[in-house]
């Protein structure tokens, strides 16, 4: 009797496990199946994804077009060019970014100035605040400094419109003055009595504690740049970045779309975001499971 | 604090980060509501002619479009979120419970997060592509005939239908890690006290786990309200820049608010066309404020058991 309980507990235990994993595996297909598709359509050839209805799901070693799609797409647009800058914009708003949040995370975590606490609640709500009001005006501000303007602009005035409103960024600022909050006073106080300069104790002590959600925030920041699209396409038409350049794939000829070209440009732009992502797992993850702000 | 008030030593450190943010961002806001009531701003002359309290709003809420922004906003919104939230609650809890694969699973879980909005718009577009799409092969094995679900004069329900699987797919990342995170923070003692009264599993969900996470479901509920009424960059990834299906009338588009905001900002040479989008910029953040408010409200008055 009770080793038939025993029993038909374990049996439930392990139908329960064979149901969470299907559950589980299930899901995960749903999510990898665009990546997969993207693959590959990428590697078929434009004959093969034009002429086969249904498509197949798998690609035979024989029809496995690893190059040409991948020239094609390279050649569609210039996109070394538009990554060369994503790259350049990303670096410079990213420095800008760092350096301008370390200094105000440092005030409002560690200083004590009047109408401290209502700045620091007027940033925070400025979070809630839906982005697309802010982009109107800045893009009225930026072509009334001669960053943009229809007709010939030049490549720097591109660059400063591009990076220049990202220099800083209250949700970092609000993550990082976290993170120096978290610092024991007993540190400042023991550095105060040896005579450190606050500058000093920043860049020694604190800035090196709090290097993990540094790093979280030169990843995030890095790779918003490379997926920003709205921006750089409103201030910087002739200078495009990288997810901007995307749309160029989409060129077909006589109303034919070269499927298999699009997705090898998808994959082209995806690649980078998916390499970083792999190998900086740790930091983008715990960055976003703790701020629960983005998304 | 023990530190005495530094004002001057604050200010430098403040200065560089408040000089940029009182250009790009408090002005912006302030000016957002200056724009709006102007009178037939000319954005190329920089002037008006004088003021208008509800001129551009009245331009924005009459323009046909508005209404089919609103529809669509409301729909990806109110049929997206809550399918996501629930999806990603039960992945998270299904993930939480075992422990092989769990970090396989939560990396992949996560890629959506971390990929181009517009690059998998494309390929999602694809999937749904009439001839040569995934999804209509798979139906296929069903003997279900091709459905036109983006291409050619596709329909609204079809189209609308594409990008909430788009939606859903690209809002489970971002939920599953806030809700992971929660699930592994509560006390073990919970489920300690539930295994020792042989508690059943579906018990256990309904009564220790999801009341202890319910103000992290309400809160990514909230928040994804917010972020859902918020899209544009999905819808042009999976239809460009028109946001509807190739061959469709206007009143089969996707546009969404924020749509609504970027068509009028690319026409801001024309008469007025800044004012509206300024105004259609406040319309969306009065509707996100009121779910923020709702949000603080409730969260007050909210305990968790």
């Amino acid at each position: 009797m009770e080793n038939n309980t025993m029993n038909r507990t374990r049996i439930r235990t392990i139908i329960f496990k064979v149901f969470v994993y299907t559950f589980l595996v299930g899901f995960a297909i749903f999510v990898l199946i665009p990546f997969y598709w993207m693959v590959l359509t990428s590697f078929k050839s434009f004959e093969q994804v034009r002429t086969e209805v249904p498509p197949s799901l798998f690609i035979g070693f024989k029809e496995l077009r690893i190059i040409e799609n991948y020239t094609s797409a390279w050649l569609a647009a210039p996109y070394w060019e538009y990554m060369l800058r994503t790259v350049a914009v990303a670096a410079i708003s990213t420095i800008g970014t760092i350096f301008t949040t370390i200094f105000a995370a440092f005030a409002f975590a560690r200083l004590n100035f009047k109408g401290r606490d209502i700045l620091f609640l007027a940033l925070i709500s400025t979070m809630m605040i839906p982005g697309e009001m802010f982009v109107i005006t800045n893009y009225i501000t930026v072509s009334n400094l001669g960053w943009y303007q229809s007709v010939g602009q030049t490549q720097l005035e591109a660059m400063l419109a591009l990076t220049m409103p990202f220099m800083t960024s209250v949700f970092y600022l609000f993550f990082l003055r976290q993170a120096f909050k978290q610092i024991p006073d007993e540190l400042y106080l023991a550095a105060k009595v040896d005579g450190t300069s606050d500058w000093k104790y920043l860049w020694k002590i604190m800035v090196p504690i709090a290097s993990p959600t540094i790093i979280t925030i030169i990843i995030l920041n890095a790779m918003g740049t490379w997926s920003a699209y709205i921006w750089p396409k409103l201030v910087a038409g002739p200078y495009p970045l990288v997810t901007n350049g995307l749309r160029e794939a989409y060129q077909d000829f006589f109303g034919i779309v070269n499927y298999s070209q699009q997705m090898a440009a998808a994959l082209i732009v995806t690649l980078p975001l998916l390499i970083v992502f792999l190998f900086l797992k740790k930091y983008i993850m715990r960055g976003v499971s703790r701020s629960g702000i983005k998304g | 604090m023990l530190e005495k008030q530094s004002n001057l030593k604050a200010l430098f450190y403040l200065a560089p980060a408040m000089v940029l943010l009182s250009v790009f961002t408090f002005y912006p806001l302030f000016n957002a509501f200056f724009l709006a009531f102007l009178k037939d701003y000319e954005f190329l002359l920089r002037s008006a002619r004088g003021y208008t309290l509800f001129g551009n709003f009245k331009n924005v809420i009459t323009d046909p479009d508005f209404v089919i922004a609103m529809k669509n906003t409301s729909v990806i919104t109110f049929v997206s979120v809550p399918i996501s939230v629930m999806v990603a609650l039960l992945i998270s809890v299904a993930l939480n419970s075992v422990k092989k694969l769990q970090g396989a699973f939560q990396t992949i879980f996560f890629l959506p997060y971390v990929t181009n909005a517009i690059a998998i718009g494309m390929a999602f577009a694809f999937i749904f592509h009439a001839d040569y799409g995934l999804l209509n092969t798979i139906l296929g094995w069903f003997g279900i005939n091709p459905i036109n679900w983006v291409g050619l004069n596709a329909s609204w329900n079809n189209a609308m239908f594409a990008l909430l699987v788009y939606t859903v797919w690209g809002g489970l990342a971002f939920k599953i890690m806030v809700f992971l995170s929660g699930l592994q923070s509560i006390d073990k003692q919970y489920y300690d006290a539930a295994r020792v009264d042989a508690t059943p599993r579906r018990r256990v969900l309904t009564k220790i786990t999801i009341p202890l996470l319910s103000p992290m479901i309400f809160y990514i509920t909230v928040t994804s309200f917010i972020g859902a009424f918020k899209a544009y960059r999905t819808i042009v990834g999976m239809f460009g820049e028109t946001l509807r299906p190739p061959g469709t009338l206007s009143k089969d588009s996707l546009i969404t608010i924020v749509g609504l905001v970027y068509d009028a900002l690319a026409h801001a040479d024309a008469t007025g066309k800044m004012s509206e989008a300024a105004a259609a910029s406040i319309i969306l953040f009065s509707i996100t404020m009121i779910f923020t408010l709702v949000q603080m409200q409730i969260s007050k008055r909210r305990v968790h058991f």
